[in-house]
């Protein structure tokens, strides 16, 4: 595998640190004029999402890591694994854990295509599109009256997520929601 | 992986206006005081053997020559003005150093260097004061002592500590294996980055002045409190560094020694041995007056004089656009 020196860090890079991939957050080059340079780097461990913050002597190298994006569509879960496969026409399938579904467990719904994180060939996360359009699976029953007031209330959605709607949502419509923040957004229009 | 090409600068128009002004105004203050200004070649024969310098080697073909490096600072060819009798000099110039690169690097930059035949550092500091807070505007510097700066910022002393307990100290950034083959000057490097560095020139502009010897190859050394310190200043605002000086070292033989032992330090970091400037020694054979002689990064005056934290911001293009 390719390694990273120090001059070669930047934001986005993928490389191993004590054995686990890490992404390069923030690289802060840092040298007195007459002295040794430094390299003050920011790094998210891939495998527990923590922020890890290290210093290297510049010219010292880290070995890359064998992380890459794919776009996946959702298939099914077994209970156990949830089973992702390529889009690329090549109809390759991947298991995923539940560690590596994480939370877009809430929002995953079969057909949507996801973005799956392999490393060393395996799923390692597994990120949903910033929207997603569900289905209200149950709420209150919707309220008549003042809308404009911005009263809301609680519906669950076909994934088992739940979000904060307003109150003239009623079961059965179709909601498209932020992903990052976990907020509705807009009903979508049935065509 | 690299991304669209930017043809727009990253200065702002405001910027570039206000490089063009601090250019008049440091012209303006030498031709005040009589200082010759000087051009000398960014091309040169020799690099320099300093061990944390690394320079960019270029690829010429001209007459029997071939090879080339361009300069990391234009002082080899200064000096050998001064020693052809030229008086008190400066220059701006491009200078240019490989891997430099960050929010106060760019591996281009424009170095104002300058050098007073008769000076000793004290004196220069002072001129050096009336350049820097005539165009920034601000107080003049406070004189601290490096020794003092990493007692109270890093809570050790950088002359009697030993190796160890320097190492010690340094745990906090590195691990022990990378601090193996890190050195001694390397972990005072490492404290005065970290833990001195971001708190120097906070409340007013400040000198650090009595770096260990080691700590400068091209400058006078004495003894003070029974400890060898070099005649070299740096001048530090708002955690910036912001130049570097010397009362100058004149004796050739010295100054053949310590490129020597530079060379095989560097050997000893994996780093290629450089030719030696026999040009500039001959030049200190046959005699550089007594001088004193200063680098002070332009663009990092500039980063101060419009508060900005990135030099990006100060550079037309650099070398991401360039």
């Amino acid at each position: 595998m390719a390694s990273y020196s120090t001059n070669e860090f930047r934001g986005g890079l993928k490389v191993l640190l004590d054995g686990d991939p890490c992404i390069i957050l923030e690289n802060e080059f840092v040298k007195p004029g007459k002295g040794q340079a430094f390299n003050r780097v920011k790094l998210r461990n891939l495998m527990t999402n923590r922020v890890w913050e290290r210093t290297f002597k510049s010219g010292e190298s880290l070995e890359a890591a064998d992380v890459i994006d794919q776009d996946m569509e959702y298939l099914y879960t077994d209970g156990e694994f949830w089973h992702f496969m390529l889009t690329d026409g090549s109809f390759e399938q991947y298991p995923a854990d539940a560690k590596a579904v994480g939370d877009a467990l809430k929002w995953l719904k079969e057909q949507d295509v996801y973005t799956v994180t392999l490393y060393n060939g395996s799923p390692l996360s597994v990120t949903p599109p910033n929207f997603v359009e569900l289905e209200v699976v149950d709420t209150d029953p919707g309220m008549k009256g003042d809308t404009a007031q911005g009263g809301s209330k609680p519906a669950t959605l076909s994934t088992g997520a739940v979000v904060n709607v307003p109150l003239f949502i009623t079961i059965g419509e179709v909601l498209k929601v932020d992903t990052r923040s976990g907020e509705y957004v807009s009903r979508v229009k049935s065509s | 992986m690299t991304g669209e090409p930017v043809w727009q600068p990253s200065a702002s128009q405001a910027a570039l206006k206000s490089r063009a002004q601090q250019l008049a105004f440091v012209r303006g203050f030498f031709a005040q005081r009589g200082v010759l200004e000087v051009e000398t070649p960014v091309l040169g024969r020799c690099g320099v053997t300093d061990v944390n310098l690394d320079g960019i080697h270029a690829q010429v073909t001209a007459g029997s020559r071939t090879g080339g490096w361009l300069q990391t600072s234009p002082e080899y060819h200064m000096k050998r003005l001064l020693a052809a009798g030229c008086g008190s000099i400066y220059q701006v110039s491009r200078v240019f150093r490989d891997g430099e690169q960050g929010r106060r690097h760019n591996p281009e930059f424009s170095m104002l260097e300058w050098y007073r035949t008769g000076f000793d550092d004290v004196a220069l500091m002072e001129e050096l004061s009336d350049l820097v807070c005539g165009w920034l505007g601000c107080q003049r510097p406070v004189v601290i002592q490096y020794r003092d700066a990493l007692k109270h910022w890093a809570g050790i002393d950088p002359f009697a500590a030993t190796d160890r307990e320097l190492m010690r100290r340094c745990e906090q950034w590195l691990e022990p294996e990378q601090l193996a083959d890190l050195g001694r000057d390397g972990c005072l490097d490492l404290l005065m980055s970290f833990a001195v560095e971001p708190h120097l020139g906070r409340d007013r502009p400040m000198f650090i002045t009595g770096y260990p010897a080691s700590q400068a190859s091209l400058a006078r050394v004495s003894r003070s409190h029974g400890y060898e310190t070099a005649h070299r200043f740096e001048l530090y605002i708002d955690g910036l560094e912001l130049c570097n000086g010397y009362w100058e070292l004149t004796d050739p033989k010295e100054q053949r020694l310590r490129f020597e032992a530079e060379n095989r330090q560097r050997l000893r970091f994996g780093k290629p041995e450089m030719a030696l400037d026999e040009a500039f020694l001959a030049g200190l054979e046959q005699g550089l007056p007594e001088c004193s002689g200063v680098a002070l990064g332009l663009d990092r005056l500039l980063m101060l004089k419009l508060g900005v934290q990135d030099i990006s911001e100060v550079l037309a293009f650099p070398f991401e656009r360039a």
